[in-house]
Order: structure tokens, then C-alpha cells, then sequence
């Protein structure tokens, strides 16, 4: 039984909505794909091509001859990677100190780790690029990775999952065993946490890979990650769709295809550490 | 012996008149500190970095504020509220909050009411859950560059596909770009499309927490599922619907990158500033090196979203009067 006791035209109409709004959320992504396989003089047509061209690989060429995309990616690649390895490292450890050891204060800086998530940490760029110029990380990826090591929503992420996942009966058998913290972490919270870490580290690995602002500030265009480099090619080659569009079609649709086949766990994940926000 | 817990010393002799050896005591000691210290040091990493690149930047840029602050000099002369007297009076400052607001009201508003109905429509059970699920948030993975690239071209002037339909119904071309109001809807789609089904599957995991009878005991009373929307799932869902109205707030007052890109890098926001929002007017005299002017612009913008999230937090709150 359905908890609105739909009737059938109720549940027709309901999938025609869904279906239509799965259809505009993948249009653009697709009309992309169809304007970077496209020549530019195909793009003034009336009506608008609607299917793929043979231009695609004569597009990314352009692409890398362009700008340095080469370097973009791996920077992007090294940053990213960097990152969600290193959210997975220190949210596991600190959602399992909140999960499951007791300590004082520890309920009151769960609470401040939730309420970080709400400040408007974009308003302090100013200092925190003079930061940056003080450490001489300007122009270096340090300078993105360094900040992003850790975030709130990791942490909350992990004391969710680590608090339902985790026997507490597997750390006393541990400690029984001898075990000090650290060995516990490596031995037995480490493999219970896999699962939930590794969606956690895709999330990571989305965000950082997409973040913009940041790298565009302190980063040069000769030194770029990939979100630069498109907007430097979007913003240098306004009439040139098919350039534009090429480029951001490949540094978005790899990541866009990962999601989609890991889709369900990613989902999870999100709705997962949605729940008590 | 009584049980232990995980937190309590390993060991503890039973016959207390004997005196533990040195080694003895010295692991005591060790572990006692292991476990007393141990959580301290694991959350730790978290709480450095958020003070260090977080909290700092943010308090440090009062103090920017209140001076002639320039990357060109060394010298930094103390002006007191000087940059906040001059801000006061600019009238791009204030049009630069209209136009924040403006965009901010455009694109949230319709993005939560949509939202919160495509979650009431996913919960309930359907073929192809995942398949929704994973569609609906194919945009929220998508970066905000490509997304504002993609919809410039299919909001452009002469051969955008978004004019082309729109010539179905007689409507001559837009040039979006140009003016206010359709600068502020242009970029409005942009945020809505990129964000509506990351929060429809928030609220949809909140739904899901709703238990069932209440549903079941609302269907034998007859009521649809408009109203069990609104007098059963909202009031369930507040606290969570509050947490993304005021998260929506904050992300909304500080739109920066779609009418950054949407202007092709303007960082005027447009020719005549028509859509210059708060983080542009910032980021504007970054650029020109004019750090104590984007700091005063940064402490006004923050009390503006606290003043806003504020007052969000109180309608979403009282609204349950109305509903229940």
C-alpha cells in the first residue's frame, strides 16, 4: 500500500513529473556534449543541432593547444586526491573519538563541529590570502590543499556512520586484547569504517575538483586546476562555444560518469549524513 | 571484578597492598594518559585548521577593516570606521545588495517549494528510485563553471536554445544578459538547476524518518496528498527544513562565481553593474588591491546574513502555527 493511497492516474502523473525533471536536470549536460562535437558555424543554425557532430576530438585538441589543460588536470588530479584521502584520514579519526570514546566536552564540540558548518568562512578570503602571501604558498597548491585537510561535514559524517557501524562490544574485546587507542583505530575502527569512508572520500574528491573561487584567487593561469583553466578559455574565447563547451566537457563528464555508475552509494551517503542536520 | 567500560584503567590489582613495581606503574600511567588524551588529539587536526584557515581569516578581516589597507604599501594607517562611512554612502554597495537580494529571493524561494514536492513525490514507492535519485543530482555534480558556460550558451541572444523556444510562442529574442530583471532570472536558473535536487534528497531523507502510521491514519480519514503534505510531512520535517533554509541563505548571499561568469569575468557584474552581487563588489576591489574597503564590504555582508538567517529561522519557525 502506498502511504498516499495513490490512484493510478495519481502515480501516472507522479512518474511524468519525475521523468520530466530528470529530463531538464540531463539536458544541458547533453547539449553540451552536442555544442563541443559541433564546428561553431553549425551552432548558428536555426533550429540548434540537437544530436552530436564528428568534431569532438578536433575540439579537445584545441582545448590542450589552448590552454596549458594538460597540467590543469593533473593539478586537479594531485589536489583532489590529496584532499579526499587526507578528509577520509581525519574524519574516521575524529568521528571515532566522538562516537565512541567518552571525554569531557567531547558532546559540546560535536555541537560547535555542526555549528561550523554555518559559517560564512568565504567572507575571511582577504586575510586568508595575505595568509597565503606570508607562507609564499601563493601560486602553489598548497595553498588549497593545506586549508581543505580537514571539514566539519566529514567529521559529522563519520560520528554518524561510526556510531551505528561500530560494536562497542569489538573495542572492549580490543582492549581486553591490549590494544591502546591508536592500535583500536588501526585495528578495528579503520575496517569498519571503509564503506562509509570511501563515499565520503568521492564526496571530498566532487568538491574539491568543481571548488572555484579559491583556486581562481590564488592560483596563476599558468599554474591552473581545471576549473580555472575552463574559465579562462570561457572568458578568453567568448563566441567559441564549441571550444568552451569541448573543455568543459572534459573536465566534467569523467567525474559526471563515476557518479553516475557509483550513484546509489553516493546517495546514500549524502541522505545518510543528512538526516539528524 | 565488576565489567569494564572502554574509557576505564585496564588494571586494577585485587590485592592493593602489594606494591606495583616501577614498570607497572609507569604503563599505568601511560595508559591512563592514552586514554584521557587520546580523543583530545584525534578531534584535534579539525579544530586547528578550522581556527587557523576558518575563524581566523574571519575575525582578522574586522580588523582589515578598520584601516587604509593596500597589498601596494606596508604601511597600513588605522581609519576606524572610515571604510564603513564611505560604504555607506556608495551607491554601488547598495545596488550590489539589491541585486544580491534579488537573485537571492528569485532563486531560493521556487528551489525550497520544488524541492520539498519532488521529495514528496520520491517518497512513496516507485520503479526506478535510483535512477531518479541519481538523475536529480547530476547537475549538484556538475562544476559551477560548466554549468554557467553551458547556460550562457543556451541563454544566448541570437542562438540560444532557450530564445529559439521561446520563438515557438511569438516571444522575440531576450538579450538575457543586458538587463536587470533577466540577468537576475538567467542566473537564478543557473543556482536552480544546480541545487534543487540536492536539496530534494535532504528533505527526502528526512521524510523517510516520518513514521508510516500517520500517513496510514491520515488515508483512512480521506485526506490527499496535498494535505497530508502540509498538515503531516512539513510539520515533521521542520527542523530539517529550517537547516536548509538558513544554509540556502548563506550560500545565496554569497553568489559570486554564475554572474562572475555569466558576465564572460566581468567582475563589474555586467556594463551597468546589473547584476553585480555582494561577493563581485568584494571580489571588485580585491582585485584592485583595496583590502580594507572588501573587508569593510565582508563585515557588512556578514551582518546582513546573520540579520537574514535570523529572520528565516524565525518564519520557518513560526509558520508552524499556520499548519498544524
Amino acid at each position: 500500500m502506498t502511504p498516499r493511497g495513490g490512484t493510478s492516474t495519481a502515480r501516472t502523473l507522479t512518474y511524468l513529473t519525475l521523468m520530466a525533471v530528470a529530463f531538464f536536470s540531463a539536458l544541458p549536460l547533453y547539449y553540451s556534449v552536442v555544442v563541443a562535437s559541433r564546428d561553431n558555424s553549425a551552432l548558428a543554425d536555426v533550429p540548434p543541432p540537437l544530436i552530436p557532430g564528428g568534431n569532438l576530438f578536433a575540439n579537445i585538441a584545441r582545448v590542450f593547444d589552448t590552454v596549458p589543460f594538460a597540467l590543469a588536470l593533473l593539478n586537479s588530479v594531485l589536489v583532489s586526491g590529496a584532499i579526499a584521502i587526507s578528509v577520509m584520514f581525519f574524519s574516521t579519526l575524529a568521528g571515532f573519538a566522538f562516537a565512541k570514546l567518552r571525554f569531557r566536552g567531547g558532546k559540546i564540540l560535536l555541537v560547535v563541529t555542526v555549528a561550523t558548518m554555518m559559517v560564512p568562512t568565504q567572507l575571511g578570503i582577504i586575510p586568508l590570502y595575505l595568509l597565503m602571501v606570508k607562507l609564499e604558498w601563493t601560486g602553489s597548491l598548497y595553498a588549497l590543499v593545506v586549508p581543505a585537510l580537514t571539514n566539519a561535514f566529514g567529521v559529522f559524517f563519520m560520528t554518524q556512520y561510526l556510531s551505528r557501524a561500530l560494536p562497542t562490544e569489538l573495542l572492549e574485546a580490543g582492549r581486553v586484547d591490549g590494544c591502546t587507542t591508536w592500535g583500536l583505530f588501526w585495528h578495528v575502527v579503520l575496517p569498519v569504517a571503509r564503506p562509509a569512508a570511501a563515499v565520503l572520500g568521492m564526496l571530498t574528491f566532487m568538491a574539491a575538483w568543481n571548488d572555484y573561487f579559491w583556486p581562481l584567487v590564488v592560483l596563476t593561469p599558468e599554474n591552473p586546476t581545471v576549473q580555472v583553466a575552463l574559465s579562462t578559455l570561457a572568458a578568453g574565447y567568448v563566441s567559441d562555444y564549441a571550444l568552451s563547451l569541448a573543455g568543459t566537457a572534459l573536465g566534467t563528464l569523467p567525474l559526471v560518469i563515476v557518479f553516475a555508475l557509483l550513484g546509489k552509494q553516493v546517495i546514500g551517503g549524502i541522505m545518510q549524513g543528512a538526516v539528524k542536520g | 571484578m565488576a565489567t569494564r567500560a572502554p574509557g576505564d584503567l585496564a588494571v586494577i590489582p585485587p590485592h592493593p597492598p602489594v606494591r606495583p613495581s616501577p614498570g607497572v606503574h609507569r604503563r599505568l600511567l601511560v595508559h591512563r594518559l592514552d586514554v584521557k588524551a587520546s580523543p583530545y588529539a584525534y578531534v584535534a587536526p579539525f579544530f586547528l585548521l578550522f581556527c587557523a584557515f576558518g575563524l581566523f581569516p574571519l575575525a582578522y578581516t574586522a580588523w582589515v577593516s578598520l584601516h587604509d589597507w593596500t597589498l601596494l604599501s606596508d604601511v597600513h594607517k588605522f581609519v576606524g570606521l572610515d571604510n564603513f562611512v564611505a560604504l555607506l554612502s556608495d551607491d554601488y554597495f547598495w545596488n550590489a545588495t539589491f541585486n544580491t537580494l534579488s537573485i537571492g529571493v528569485l532563486s531560493t524561494v521556487p528551489q525550497l517549494l520544488l524541492a520539498i514536492w519532488l521529495a514528496h513525490l520520491l517518497n512513496r514507492p516507485l520503479k526506478a528510485q535510483t535512477l531518479f535519485r541519481v538523475t536529480l543530482l547530476l547537475p549538484n555534480v556538475t562544476s559551477v563553471v560548466a554549468v554557467v558556460v553551458i547556460f550562457s550558451q543556451l541563454f544566448g541572444r541570437d542562438y540560444g536554445m532557450i530564445n529559439w523556444m521561446l520563438s515557438w510562442f511569438g516571444v522575440s529574442p531576450i538579450d538575457w544578459n543586458a538587463g536587470t530583471a533577466t540577468s537576475h532570472i538567467a542566473i537564478s536558473v543557473m543556482i536552480m538547476w544546480r541545487w534543487t535536487g540536492y536539496n530534494a534528497l535532504i528533505f527526502l531523507a528526512a521524510m523517510q524518518a516520518v513514521p508510516r502510521e500517520l500517513y496510514e491514519a491520515a488515508t483512512i480519514d480521506g485526506a490527499s496528498g496535498m494535505t497530508q503534505l502540509r498538515k503531516i510531512t512539513i510539520p515533521m520535517i521542520r527542523p530539517t527544513i529550517i537547516f536548509v533554509v538558513i544554509t540556502s541563505t548563506i550560500g545565496a548571499m554569497q553568489v559570486l562565481a554564475e554572474p562572475l561568469l555569466f558576465g564572460i569575468y566581468s567582475i563589474t557584474g555586467g556594463p551597468d553593474r546589473q547584476y553585480q552581487t555582494l561577493s563581485l563588489f568584494i571580489y571588485e576591489y580585491f582585485t584592485k588591491l583595496d583590502f580594507g574597503y572588501a573587508s569593510a564590504v565582508s563585515w557588512m555582508m556578514f551582518i546582513f546574513i546573520v540579520v537574514i538567517a535570523g529572520i528565516n529561522y524565525l518564519l520557518t519557525r513560526r509558520s508552524r502555527g499556520g499548519l498544524s
